[in-house]
């Protein structure tokens, strides 16, 4: 398919371009563009701290191999988006020339492709099928080791190698809030030592969205396009580099490596106008941000039955799920059997083993399970963490090898309000 | 502290309960201290098999032994069962809320079990029996499928020749020599003589009985909130990460396993949940 590569969107909103900072007392601009204007934004997520994003200046593209080599400097291994078996993924990286330029991605229900141009962007694209999630809440870890001695004792060991410090370059605002959720999950109350290991050493560059892709919904969800919190630097891509915004301690120490040019005033009217293009141009939404008690009333919507004959509950959206955190524990006995390794490994609601009890399955079908996962994820999440579990990245749209569309289903079942006046 | 680490525990003792039903007592082979609650459990874990939640069935802090009632029903539990007096086990714990024994002190309580139920709520009759002044009236009702399947016969005569305390026994299928119930345990509610506004019910079983037990002690007066549920599901890490246990929005191994009738009553029963 060809495609004509948008560097910068043709979308401008009025009045942006050549607007100067705010010294006049009639800005000619409306008072919600000046705050996109001008830093700092003030964040008000309620996963996130409240953390002032500072602008620091520019960053030639040139110079991306300067942030990289600083970090490595710096003791960070340093993983960042490459295109590896037609799609991006976040890998170990080395050379900015190793980072996606040109690449675009384009999604749709069931769909991932990408495609190259000439261009030099190197964000132009939405996401691919994980990000921060394998990095911090590992796809399978050895949590324990057990020990049975000669005389029949047992005994119990962890390995104590303390992670390697991580920057990621390239984090989506959506994967931000994600990682805020999964923070709740895994370190609130007991928190999770293996999680909790990487989770200290993690420094976070992200790069706000500039080209979502047709399955996103970040705006409806409120995660994005825009990185607001919980990122050392947020960078905006132009077609010759990228503004650098500020976000921690971290990466203010950062940046004192870098040689950053004073930004121009229309390279921040560029960097505005992209976000609202990327807000602008998401199609796809949720009925509301709290779906709950809408849900709950509806468990026995015909529509369940329905998307369980379209479903095949292989969990590949589970997998892809930035969110989605259920794991089992097996153990894994060497040959001998007087050593065994007790492994924790990514689960899903999908599968009959989830629900498994004594010879009982909770969720025998494919209808229970589909239920389960959406009505927790955009249900009883906000009893369990204050929020919905979705993020608006639309993976499971994309992933889903029939196409089926969280966003469509949701309409279905909760699109309208119930007749018995459960509304949320 | 990593809270998946289990610690080693030596089999002391080993009891046969029935066909398939055996008792452990435990020594934890560690000096760090160990207090549990009534209705709270632990994780047993079955070297190169995996661990199990088993609840918790008494203690003797002077020998430092816990106890596990435990009935044979998967690869781990049939692991367990094969293991002998001097063989060591892995355990961790203690996890979850237990039974309400402080809203329930002042109050008589209604200890109503199914099955292999009697196990997490011995603890209950234990506690009250070592603070007998603390509780009123205390009513034990247990149901079995056949006759065959009771334990602790000798437990529960015990129990019933102590004063303030009731012991109904009832049995589906009975055996020529049953003095007690034939039916479903819920029929002998009709025998109970409650004061509703100061009774606490506490039911642990399958959940088609502890749902009609539920409606049965409401039906009688005792308000939704003075009703507890011991709940059971599929749990792996036992401290609310691993998502297998949830009900709804709870956490059935952090948030209970015992919970007020109110807080599980709109997924109690619900197929898939």
């Amino acid at each position: 398919m060809a495609k004509t590569h948008a560097g910068a969107p043709p979308y401008r909103p009025a009045g942006c371009a050549g607007v100067s900072l705010p010294k006049s007392t009639k800005p000619p601009i409306s008072g919600a563009e000046i705050r996109m204007l001008v830093y700092p934004v003030i964040d008000t997520h309620p996963c996130g701290n409240d953390v002032i994003m500072e602008d620091r200046g520019f960053l030639a593209r040139r110079e991306l191999q300067t942030l990289i080599d600083a970090l490595k400097h710096a003791g960070y291994r340093v993983v960042a988006p490459r295109v590896v078996d037609h799609a991006i993924q976040y890998l170990d990286l080395d050379h900015a020339d190793q980072l996606p330029h040109g690449w675009q991605d384009t999604q749709a229900p069931g769909s991932y492709r990408l495609t190259q141009s000439d261009e030099t962007r190197c964000f132009a694209w939405a996401n691919g099928p994980q990000a921060l999630k394998p990095y911090l809440f590992k796809s399978r870890e050895v949590l324990w080791h057990s020990q049975r001695e000669t005389d029949g004792n047992l005994s119990f060991h962890t390995d104590e190698t303390e992670p390697q410090a991580l920057a990621v370059i390239g984090v989506r605002a959506c994967d931000l809030a994600a990682l805020a959720l999964h923070d709740q999950h895994f370190l609130e109350r007991i928190p999770d030592p293996y999680y909790a290991a990487q989770r200290k050493k993690l420094l976070l560059i992200a790069v706000h969205c500039s080209h979502p892709a047709d399955t996103c919904f970040c705006v409806s969800t409120g995660d994005g396009p825009r990185a607001q919190s919980g990122c050392d630097l947020a960078l905006s891509e132009l077609d010759d580099g990228y503004l650098v915004e500020v976000g921690s301690p971290a990466g203010e120490s950062l940046i004192e490596a870098l040689p950053l040019e004073n930004a121009t005033t229309e390279q921040h009217a560029q960097a505005n106008a992209q976000i609202e293009h990327a807000t602008r141009a998401q199609q796809r939404s949720l009925p509301s941000r709290n779906l709950r008690d809408r849900l709950f009333v509806r468990l026995n919507h015909p529509r369940w039955q329905a998307v369980a004959e379209r479903c095949l509950s292989c969990g590949n959206c589970t997998s892809v799920c930035p969110t989605c955190f259920c794991h089992q524990e097996t153990q894994v006995p060497t040959l001998g059997g007087d050593s065994s390794e007790h492994v924790r490994e990514w689960d899903s609601c999908f599968t009959q083993g989830h629900s498994y009890m004594h010879g009982f399955i909770v969720r025998p079908e494919t209808e229970h399970r589909y239920r389960q996962w959406l009505t927790h994820k955009l249900g009883s999440w906000h009893d369990q963490y204050g929020r919905s579990g979705c993020v608006g990245c639309g993976r499971c749209i994309t992933w889903c090898p029939v196409g089926i569309d969280i966003t469509e289903e949701a309409y279905a079942i909760c699109g309208t309000p119930p007749a018995d006046g459960g509304e949320a | 502290m990593n809270p998946y680490l289990p610690r080693e525990a030596e089999i002391v003792e080993r009891i046969q309960e029935s066909d398939n039903t055996f008792t452990l007592h435990l020594r934890l082979t560690d000096d760090r201290p160990y207090s549990f609650e009534p209705g709270q459990f632990n994780m047993l874990y079955l070297h190169g098999s995996g661990e199990v939640a088993i609840s918790i069935v008494g203690e003797d802090p002077a020998q430092r032994l816990l106890t596990h009632t435990i009935r044979v029903l998967g690869r781990i539990t049939r692991g367990l069962a094969a293991l002998d007096v001097g063989q060591c086990i892995g355990l961790r714990g203690p996890y979850g809320r237990g039974w309400p024994m402080r809203e329930a002190e002042g109050h008589d309580v209604v200890v109503v079990t199914g099955g292999l139920g009697c196990a997490p709520s011995v603890s209950i009759i234990h506690h009250i029996l070592e603070h007998r002044d603390h509780y009123g009236h205390l009513s034990i009702l247990q149901g079995v499928k056949h006759t065959d399947d009771l334990i602790w016969q000798a437990q529960y005569d015990a129990w019933a020749a102590l004063p303030y305390v009731d012991v109904l026994l009832a049995a589906d299928v009975a055996d020529p020599q049953w003095h007690g119930h034939v039916g479903l345990v819920t029929a002998l509610f009709s025998q109970l003589r409650l004061v509703p506004d100061k009774t606490i019910g506490m039911l642990c079983g399958p959940e088609l009985m502890m749902r009609a037990a539920a409606d049965g002690l409401h039906a009688l007066g005792l308000p939704p909130q003075a009703i507890y549920l011991s709940m059971e599901r599929n749990m792996h890490c036992a401290v609310g990460h691993c998502g297998h246990c949830q009900m709804g929005a709870k956490y059935v191994c952090r948030d209970g396993p015992v919970f007020p009738w109110p807080e599980v009553r709109e997924l109690l029963g619900v197929r898939g949940y």
